[in-house]
């Protein structure tokens, strides 16, 4: 399995994508963000489609939209990040922006289904480069903000007290949650990045009720689903993203079957 | 009844001719008062009296229109060691641990991973044990009672060695014995640490056997007096526009909603 050059890509792909959305993921579920990192994903494969009708990669694409709609999604802060209809709305939007760009795109159908359920093993050495920089980049920022992040995320009133700027914290981790689903969504396709960035997350959250484990059981377990899923693939021939979403929903049953929800 | 210690020069919060304003609606007008160290106050008021707003402006969130703010001897801002505040607003993220809860708040503007050194812990666990929330640190937040819960972020507020402690509507939501429970630790919170207590509330009686002395907030004016003064039948009643009725026996003080006529038009 390891000869093979694109199964090495696509495991170290897949490696540095989900240790950055299980850990960014923990913070997005702490912070009820989720829905918003959901229409973050639907943004790229606005930004996806964009780039592929103008000769460019799809991550490039994926990357500039999500960042651009993170950020402005931070601007207009925690009133939008966490106003369901407004963001379905844009989420809806940019579905159907993406599907008229892919039709001028006649020359590729195909392409729509890498965009929206992922390509793994389609992975190549450029792109495996270009998301190690930019999970390292995301990481060593999340490593800076992660402090206040945390103490904003449960005693908003008290950290705006404290003197933090919830605007500009809270845009600042909607770029970082932007890259990492733009990430994600390379490795599992837009309408699947919650396998990696949410699945994992909420599995910790029901695990372990302290903030250290649950940030070192959130990536590792993205990281142990993303690369189970692609030896599964490996094996059976069946999708990877299959199997990576099959994992991420096992994960999240089994932890809720053992651990149920409190009051 | 601990009486506050006058001889101290500083004052906690010192307001002077101080405007307040939420949006286009002035609060609190030319209000004027001074907290000093070691009381435990008593901030009342009916709904919309301006109680929010104050506690904004004693953490420097909003700015005077006119006059002046002074915490800690300074003018009020964000971000000041010494005063810790506990909003209405309960925590986020009740999954976790009380003791992750009350981590969290701990030096939580500092950039940086949330890692607790063995000092911080130390002090976690301390103030934690000083509310006697040590029992029950471990278990998640969300499956503690209204009663516990208030010794865990008072437990929070206390981690930050604050000289001014600011409480925001603690008591509400609370039964009558957790109410009697949370008031007897700010009593002894205030014994050991002697840092200056504003507690809001709109209810009065929970807070008689602690408080030293009363602020009341209603039409704009804001008025600072000691409970015997202030906790009377006509200036509660003007104070909450509906007759009141105050009984004293046996050393304790009764407040009755009742009929009180000759009282009803005296306002503050």
């Amino acid at each position: 399995m390891f000869h093979y050059a694109f199964m090495v890509h696509a495991l170290l792909a897949a490696g540095f994508v989900a240790v950055l959305s299980g850990l960014v993921g923990w913070f997005l579920l702490l912070r009820a963000e989720a829905f918003a990192g959901h229409a973050l994903g639907h943004v790229g494969f606005t930004g996806a489609t964009g780039a592929v009708l103008l000769g460019l990669k799809p991550l490039v694409g994926l990357v500039i939209a999500t960042l651009a709609a993170g950020l402005g999604m931070g601007a207009l802060g925690a009133r939008l990040a966490r106003r369901d209809i407004a963001i379905g709305m844009v989420l809806a939007f940019s579905l159907g922006l993406g599907l008229l760009f892919l039709h001028f795109y006649v020359a590729y159908a195909a392409q729509a289904t890498a965009l929206l359920f992922g390509n793994l093993l389609a992975v190549d050495r450029g792109t495996v480069i270009a998301l190690a920089a930019l999970s390292l980049v995301s990481l060593l920022a999340l490593g800076l903000i992660a402090r206040p992040l945390l103490f904003a995320a449960i005693h908003p009133e008290i950290a705006q007290a404290a003197g933090i700027n919830p605007s500009r914290l809270g845009m600042a981790f909607l770029a970082l949650a932007a890259l990492a689903i733009a990430g994600a969504a390379e490795i599992v396709g837009v309408l699947l990045v919650f396998t990696l960035l949410v699945g994992p997350a909420a599995t910790a959250q029901r695990l372990s009720r302290r903030v250290t484990t649950g940030l070192i059981i959130a990536p590792l377990l993205a990281l142990a689903e993303a690369w189970s899923g692609l030896v599964a693939a490996y094996y059976t021939g069946w999708p990877v993203s299959f199997w990576i979403a099959s994992l991420s929903f096992a994960a999240y049953i089994l932890a809720t079957l053992s651990r149920p929800a409190l009051a | 009844m601990t009486g506050p210690r006058m001889t101290d020069p500083l004052p906690i919060v010192r307001a002077d001719n101080a405007t307040l304003a939420h949006g286009s609606r002035v609060v609190l007008a030319e209000a004027s008062f001074t907290l000093v160290p070691g009381e435990i106050v008593g901030l009342l008021g009916p709904n919309g009296a301006g109680k929010s707003t104050l506690f904004r402006a004693l953490l420097g969130l909003i700015a005077p229109r006119a006059g002046s703010i002074t915490t800690l001897g300074r003018p009020a801002r964000t971000g000041r060691p010494g005063i810790s505040y506990l909003p209405q607003q309960e925590p986020n993220g009740q999954f976790l641990s009380a003791w992750d809860v009350v981590a969290a708040a701990h030096a939580g503007n500092r950039p940086g991973l949330p890692w607790r050194n063995r000092a911080a812990r130390a002090a976690i666990d301390a103030a934690l044990a000083e509310t006697g929330a040590a029992g029950f640190a471990q278990r998640p937040f969300a499956s503690l009672s209204g009663g516990e819960r208030q010794r865990v972020l008072l437990a929070q507020a206390l981690a930050g060695q604050p000289r001014l402690l600011l409480l925001d509507e603690p008591l509400t939501s609370l039964d009558p014995a957790a109410q009697a429970e949370t008031v007897g630790l700010l009593s002894a919170i205030r014994a050991r640490l002697g840092c200056t207590i504003l507690v809001s509330s709109h209810e009065i009686s929970p807070l008689l056997p602690v408080m030293d002395r009363v602020l009341y907030l209603a039409r704009g004016q804001a008025a600072l007096g000691p409970v015997d003064r202030v906790i009377t039948g006509p200036v509660l009643s003007g104070l909450y526009g509906a007759p009141v009725e105050v009984l004293r026996a046996g050393g304790r003080i009764f407040v009755l909603p009742g009929e009180a006529p000759a009282a009803l038009h005296q306002a503050v």
